[in-house]
């Protein structure tokens, strides 16, 4: 039993692995390989799975270059630091990829940017915000927005509408979440945070928080954090009867599943956000937002999956402009791009950081996005 | 003094969540004296079976919850059958590792089949709605979950106290062998009890969901982990140890953010703490009997 | 040692002894020369050289957890915990001045660490002897109470320090960089530092188990009872055991800071602590050479799956593209190692010339009489 057992698991082993070496493609014109690196499994899965829909997307619109054929290659960094330094080592040593793309979550990204680096391949981040990602590093890139900009913003934007009096509910486990809140606090006013509380990574309880920091009566309760735990404590405070108070919080809230999870709760919040859906599209926002629909059907499940298309177009767009696959020359291509993606034009700074001088400020209402104001920042 | 009494709904509703699955663990911890380290998982298996029924099938919410019932008892008992009978006379240590082989392999499947993308947990009723007494919001589920709890407490006394298939569980429970010997049917017990904690995983996993409504393939990992601590505080294998453990460690994690908010990052900590200590100097919970080591 | 009496002592020996130290010295001069030729990138690549590293590492850990699991059957699961000591210790010290001014950039970094930098390898053997010997430490402090306890509730308490271990490092922004974590640790584990390591431990661990400590670790899993009958104080070399796994598993957690190269709280969840254990379970309790070859396969195979990953096709079938499919198929031949093959790989056993030949000879015949009796042998 034991041994028949082992033996037909080798037999199988044998016939997949043989039969996918034969029907591997045959050689043509040498594609152009842009890796993958996203956490596509592991506690991250969901923000990986979103930005691949959104650089499958881009694929199917433009799957050619110089005349070549692109070819993703897909490699999980499984969330995992250890795997993501390997998985940077297969992309760029074994699959030989022109350029990288990715990833959700920062810390995959600081472990693997040295890999990177040293085989002189760009990467292009798409919402790894922590600043440890791109400093020292020439070869990684990112379209997302950073901390400070948005933490500053944010402060400006709660004080010119009089909210005077802050409370800050944060997730100290999570580096882009304490990020936004020091710039919002350096922003406020450090005078003007009535109170405070943490929580963890994971917790779905925040009644207690809620609670610690209402009894302060702040106008206004900044919580930088993910989709899911924003949407948990906006229905929990609806549940606790606070229905006045205004939630800020930042770009990664632009996700369904944070009305899915919150319900009409979330009618409470104003966010910052890069992208917007509906209030004026433009052409490349059109286009993609029809693609998505051909590819998946609705609409994007997260503003993340525009990051993923747009941080793809740029790594088309530095190959076009440098003419080729070199990894140098698509360095020095990246850092002169100028872009229009879905999420708005794009440059990028001495650090390899995007560039954006405006961003959306939106709410929900009748359990979707809504447009609030622009908020352009000198 | 309103902020105090909401902190104690606050506390009461989470206790009553964590006791619920608690419940779960101590079963079969009680019989087969093992830690069943997929508890959680099973757990998030069930919340996906609640969302395939109504989200995706459209099955009305009080059909769904029978089947989604009857599918997490055949998942838990095909578990056992699989990955814990053929090893039953190994070491215990076996079966714990083999329980980590099962969460590894749920999870891992999971992010396979039902993908990494967050699913919304189905409403179901007016659970999730709100009252307000005496300027205190209190949702329904608050309510309903003790009471649930309870009800579902005394059944299993009954039938671990008064039925025939408890008195099998018990004569398990206290000796292995001698329960076989005296013609218990030890296959049949042993996945009863399985039977038994799943469902009320799933029932578990049901309510939770009204709370938190919020699905991936890691959903079960912290409940499980939390819920498994309640148990020990409770004295683990014990049915009302476990409901006053899962009270005690939902009302300590709601009191210490509301008392010392600058602690609230270090509050996973406190429920090892916790557990740590209890271990010490309780070993056997507050409510477990004494075990005597058997040479 | 004079040439003569080294000459006499080989004369002397045995003939199956002799062929054995040949044989030892042939392998043990292939190793250095395969060493030496991957680590200056001839043999392969910066891929193999990266998976390789980690194999050493891990084996380095699975040493670490064997020798409380395997050796003296006191079911511990506070790997990760340990881990983190060693690996923030061991970064916190041989990370650059100015790198560390750079990185805390949230908060300043503790003065009486600030102006810390142990460079070069010297300064890594001290900081990884620094590592060992406080976490060494901690796991004296933790055993005092942990280790009264049996079984699982030992799993439990073991496993709930490692968390605590993880939630304090979380919140100490100051001295770790909270949930920022750390990055640029100097890349000073070469296969050199990492083999080395190994090997070093494998050969304390061989040599350890031939003591009577070591005689001692394993009557007290065999039989506690019995063993404390015998008179063996069961606290003391429990702690023993436990302290020494401690001590291996912060040089481990070092070697991983440097390998990888950055590290955050939240890679050393309890998560980690199962990894090692499937390694150790795989290799087999209380196997120093199944925690090596269990180490290197269960690394190899992992990223060997990954074609898994890309969909392939059984003949017959096209299983699509699916992220994941690796870690599923990997989760299902550990199950099955579980169940039944549950005394791992080496079950206890040890690697000796004389069993690899002995079972070279053997092959044949058990090769021939499987297919007479038509795969039913036994």
């Amino acid at each position: 039993m034991k041994r028949t057992m082992v033996f037909l698991f080798a037999a199988l082993f044998l016939v997949a692995t043989l039969t996918s070496a034969c029907t591997s493609a045959p050689k043509e014109a040498e594609p152009i390989k842009i890796g993958i690196f996203e956490p596509l499994t592991g506690a991250n899965a969901a923000g990986g799975q979103m930005e691949l829909e959104g650089i499958k997307v881009a694929h199917s619109l433009k799957g050619e270059v110089l005349g070549r054929k692109i070819v993703l290659v897909e490699m999980d960094n499984k969330s995992d630091d250890v795997e993501a330094v390997t998985a940077a080592e297969r992309l760029v040593n074994e699959e030989k990829v022109a350029v990288v793309v990715g990833s959700w979550g920062s810390s995959v990204c600081i472990a693997a940017g040295p890999t990177f680096e040293a085989a002189k391949i760009p990467a292009i981040g798409t919402s790894c915000t922590n600043p440890l990602v791109t400093l020292d590093n020439d070869y990684y890139f990112r379209v997302c927005y950073l901390d400070d900009f948005q933490g500053t913003l944010l402060a400006n934007f709660a004080k010119q509408n009089g909210y005077m009096k802050a409370g800050v509910i944060v997730d100290v486990s999570d580096t882009y979440a304490i990020g936004l809140r020091n710039f919002f606090v350096e922003a406020y006013g450090k005078d003007n945070i009535v109170a405070e509380a943490k929580f963890n990574k994971g917790d779905q309880d925040f009644t207690a928080q809620i609670t610690t920091v209402m009894a302060a009566k702040p106008d206004v309760i900044f919580a930088p954090s993910g989709y899911t735990e924003a949407g948990l404590m906006m229905s929990q405070a609806r549940q606790m009867g606070y229905n006045d108070v205004l939630f800020l919080g930042g770009d990664t809230w632009e996700t369904e599943a944070m009305i899915e999870v919150g319900g009409a709760a979330t009618e409470a919040c104003r966010f910052t956000t890069f992208f917007d859906a509906d209030a004026e599209p433009t052409a490349e926002s059109k286009q993609f937002l029809e693609a998505y629909d051909k590819m998946f059907g609705g609409k994007p499940k997260g503003a993340v999956t525009a990051l993923g298309y747009d941080a793809y177009m740029a790594a088309v767009a530095a190959i076009e402009k440098a003419g080729s696959t070199d990894g140098v020359a698509l360095q020095k291509a990246l850092t002169e791009l100028d872009i229009v993606g879905v999420t708005g034009r794009c440059t990028f700074d001495e650090n390899g950081d995007a560039i954006k001088n405006q961003a959306i400020i939106k709410t929900v209402e009748g359990g979707a996005f809504k447009y609030v104001t622009t908020v352009v920042v000198d | 003094m309103a902020l105090f009494w909401q902190n104690i709904a606050n506390g009461l509703t989470i206790g009553s969540l964590y006791a619920l699955v608690a419940i779960g663990y101590t079963m079969v911890y009680g019989i087969l004296r093992l830690i069943n380290f997929a508890h959680g998982d099973i757990f998030m298996m069930a919340m996906y079976f609640s969302f395939f029924a109504i989200t995706v099938f459209y099955i009305p919410w009080y059909i769904a919850i029978l089947l989604v019932l009857v599918a997490t008892v055949l998942l838990g008992v095909l578990i056992e059958k699989a990955a814990y009978a053929p090893i039953r006379s190994a070491p215990r240590i076996s079966l714990l590792i083999s329980s980590i082989g099962v969460s590894y392999l749920l999870e891992n499947l999971a992010t396979v089949v039902f993908t990494g993308v967050p699913r919304q947990f189905p409403k179901i009723g007016t659970l999730q709605d709100n009252i307000v007494i005496g300027g205190i919001n209190i949702q329904q589920l608050s309510f309903v979950t003790p009471v649930l709890m309870l009800l579902l407490v005394l059944a299993l006394m009954v039938l671990v106290d008064k039925t025939k298939a408890g008195m099998a569980m018990r004569a398990v429970s206290k000796d292995f062998e001698t329960a076989k010997l005296m013609g218990v049917n030890i296959n049949r017990t042993i996945a009863t009890t399985f039977a038994v904690g799943s469902l009320l995983a799933a029932v578990g996993a049901i309510m939770w969901g009204q709370k938190y409504p919020q699905i991936q393939p890691y959903v079960g990992v912290m409940p499980g982990l939390k819920c498994f601590i309640a148990a020990v505080i409770g004295g683990i294998g014990n049915i009302r140890g476990a409901v006053v453990g899962g009270l005690v460690l939902g009302m300590m994690e709601i009191m210490i953010v509301y008392i010392v908010p600058t602690l609230s990052g270090y509050k996973d900590a406190f429920a090892f703490i916790a557990l740590i200590l209890i271990l010490l100097f309780l070993p056997t919970g507050l409510f477990g009997e004494k075990i005597t080591d058997k040479v | 040692m004079e040439k003569r009496q080294i000459k006499g002592f080989v004369a002397n020996l045995n003939p199956k002894k002799r062929r054995n130290l040949l044989l030892s010295s042939i392998s043990i001069t292939a190793l250095l020369l395969f060493l030496y030729f991957s680590n200056e990138g001839i043999l392969m690549g910066s891929y193999g050289v990266r998976v390789l590293n980690l194999c050493a590492v891990y084996a380095v850990l699975t040493l670490s957890m064997n020798l409380i699991n395997g050796f003296t059957g006191q079911f511990s699961l506070g790997t990760a915990g340990f881990m983190a000591v060693g690996a923030y210790t061991t970064a916190l010290l041989i990370l650059p001045v100015e790198i560390k001014e750079k990185i805390f950039y949230l908060e300043p970094m503790v003065p009486w660490l600030k102006d810390v930098h142990w460079a070069g390898n010297l300064g890594f053997l001290g900081a990884l002897l620094t590592a060992g010997v406080l976490t060494a430490f901690i796991a004296f402090l933790i055993g005092f109470p942990v280790l009264r306890l049996k079984g699982d509730y030992l799993a439990i308490a073991t496993l709930g320090f490692s968390e605590i271990i993880r939630v304090i490092f979380t919140n100490m922004q100051n001295l770790t960089n909270g949930s920022t974590g750390i990055k640029s640790i100097p890349p000073i584990a070469n296969m050199w530092w990492t083999f080395g390591v190994m090997a070093f431990f494998t050969i304390f661990m061989v040599r350890l188990m031939k003591t009577s400590y070591g005689r001692a670790f394993k009557s007290i899993r065999d039989d506690e009872v019995a063993a404390e009958s015998m008179g063996i104080s069961l606290f003391r070399h429990k702690m023993l055991s436990f302290v020494l796994s401690g001590f291996i598993a912060g040089v481990g957690g070092g070697l991983m800071a440097s390998v990888v190269g950055a590290i955050t709280p939240i890679f050393f969840r309890f998560i980690l602590t199962y990894d090692i254990l499937l390694i150790v379970v795989l290799g087999g309790m209380g196997s120093i050479t199944g925690s090596i070859v269990g180490a290197f396969l269960i690394t190899i195979a992992k990223e060997w799956l990954r074609w898994l990953d890309g969909g392939f096709s059984l003949g017959f079938v096209r299983i699509p593209a699916i992220a994941g499919m690796r870690m599923v198929v990997f989760s299902v031949l550990l199950m099955l190692v579980i169940l039944f093959y549950r005394r791992g790989l080496f079950g206890g056993r040890e690697f000796s010339f004389d069993w690899l030949i002995n079972s070279l000879s053997a092959l044949p015949k058990r090769v021939f009489s499987l297919f007479k009796k038509g795969g039913a042998a036994k």
